[in-house]
């Protein structure tokens, strides 16, 4: 067995734990921690595999971005957790069943499938030979050449989506006191100001 | 020799505990997002696999998209919750049921 065998056993062993551990965790912090964990062991699976720049995004991406949205709103939200976790366990036979069937279908598909006899010459887009052209590269040459509408779509997703998280979560609140700007600059010493004559031993 | 099947057994044990959390959680919605960002991750492994396998870079590229809907998606999915935490005092998805109509 050669290193790079050792290591995606390791990696395996340690997403699938982390997997699980996600699912069951009591303390929803613990299960964003644990996510965490999956995600950098995936991206870790990801450079053995060869795609340097999937993992790289997976890493800033998931655990830079979703990763901590995530930890952000289960600290910001003061939810009793152990309350919603308290019928947990009701569930656990209802899941594995479900689990369970999923899983003898995967086997099934995984028993029969084969691949296609001209799967070689289906091929998209041919990955340049390692040696030659970078991950990085090749990827690149790929999403600004010939998927570059998809390229685009990408990023409009992605600015509906800002939008629409930003319009979702964003309210005024009128029980507190602004500051008004604009009032402030055009305030009047003229009208704001007034002299007044106090006649001595009066007052006003 | 680590082979394609290695890999897919890997995303398909994924996949599964994905689906195990959605039933196993059922109240919390917080981890139901996450076992969706599970299963997407079990897709991507798939997808990578097969692209390095069969030398075709095609499935990197869509590892690439659905990495942004799945970012998006939890953007989306975590506002909608806080505005229903603002709104009702909870999470549990059982008083979701009041947004009908």
């Amino acid at each position: 067995m050669s290193a790079a065998d050792i290591t995606f056993y390791c990696f395996a062993v340690v997403v699938v734990t982390a997997g699980l551990f996600v699912v069951v965790s009591r303390n929803p912090v613990h299960s964003v921690l644990w996510l965490i964990l999956a995600f950098f062991t995936s991206a870790g699976m990801f450079v053995l595999l060869g795609a340097e720049f999937v993992a790289m995004l997976l890493v800033i991406v998931y655990v830079g971005a979703v990763a901590v949205l995530f930890l952000f709103v289960v600290m910001m939200l003061d939810v009793d957790f152990a309350e919603l976790k308290a019928e947990m366990a009701q569930y656990v036979p209802v899941a594995s069943v479900i689990g369970l069937v999923l899983l003898m279908q995967l086997g099934m598909v995984f028993g029969t499938w084969t691949f296609a006899d001209d799967a070689m010459a289906m091929r998209g887009a041919v990955a340049p030979p390692p040696g030659e052209v970078h991950n990085t590269a090749a990827l690149g040459l790929l999403v600004y050449d010939k998927y570059f509408p998809l390229f685009q779509i990408a990023g409009l997703i992605l600015l509906v989506a800002m939008v629409g998280a930003i319009v979702l979560t964003l309210r005024h609140r009128t029980d507190i006191k602004r500051q008004d700007i604009l009032a402030q600059i055009y305030r009047d010493p003229a009208k704001a100001m007034e002299l007044k004559d106090v006649k001595p031993g009066q007052g006003l | 020799m680590i082979g394609l099947e290695h890999y897919l057994t890997v995303a398909a044990a994924l996949f599964v505990i994905g689906i195990f959390g959605i039933f196993l959680n059922r109240k919390n919605v917080i981890v139901i997002l996450m076992s969706i960002e599970l299963m997407l991750l079990a897709v991507n492994i798939n997808l990578v696999a097969f692209s390095a396998f069969l030398g075709d870079l095609v499935g990197q590229v869509f590892t690439l998209f659905v990495l942004t809907v799945a970012a998006a998606e939890a953007a989306i999915g975590l506002a909608i919750l806080v505005c229903f935490f603002r709104a009702r005092g909870t999470i549990a998805v059982e008083d979701v049921s009041n947004m009908k109509g």
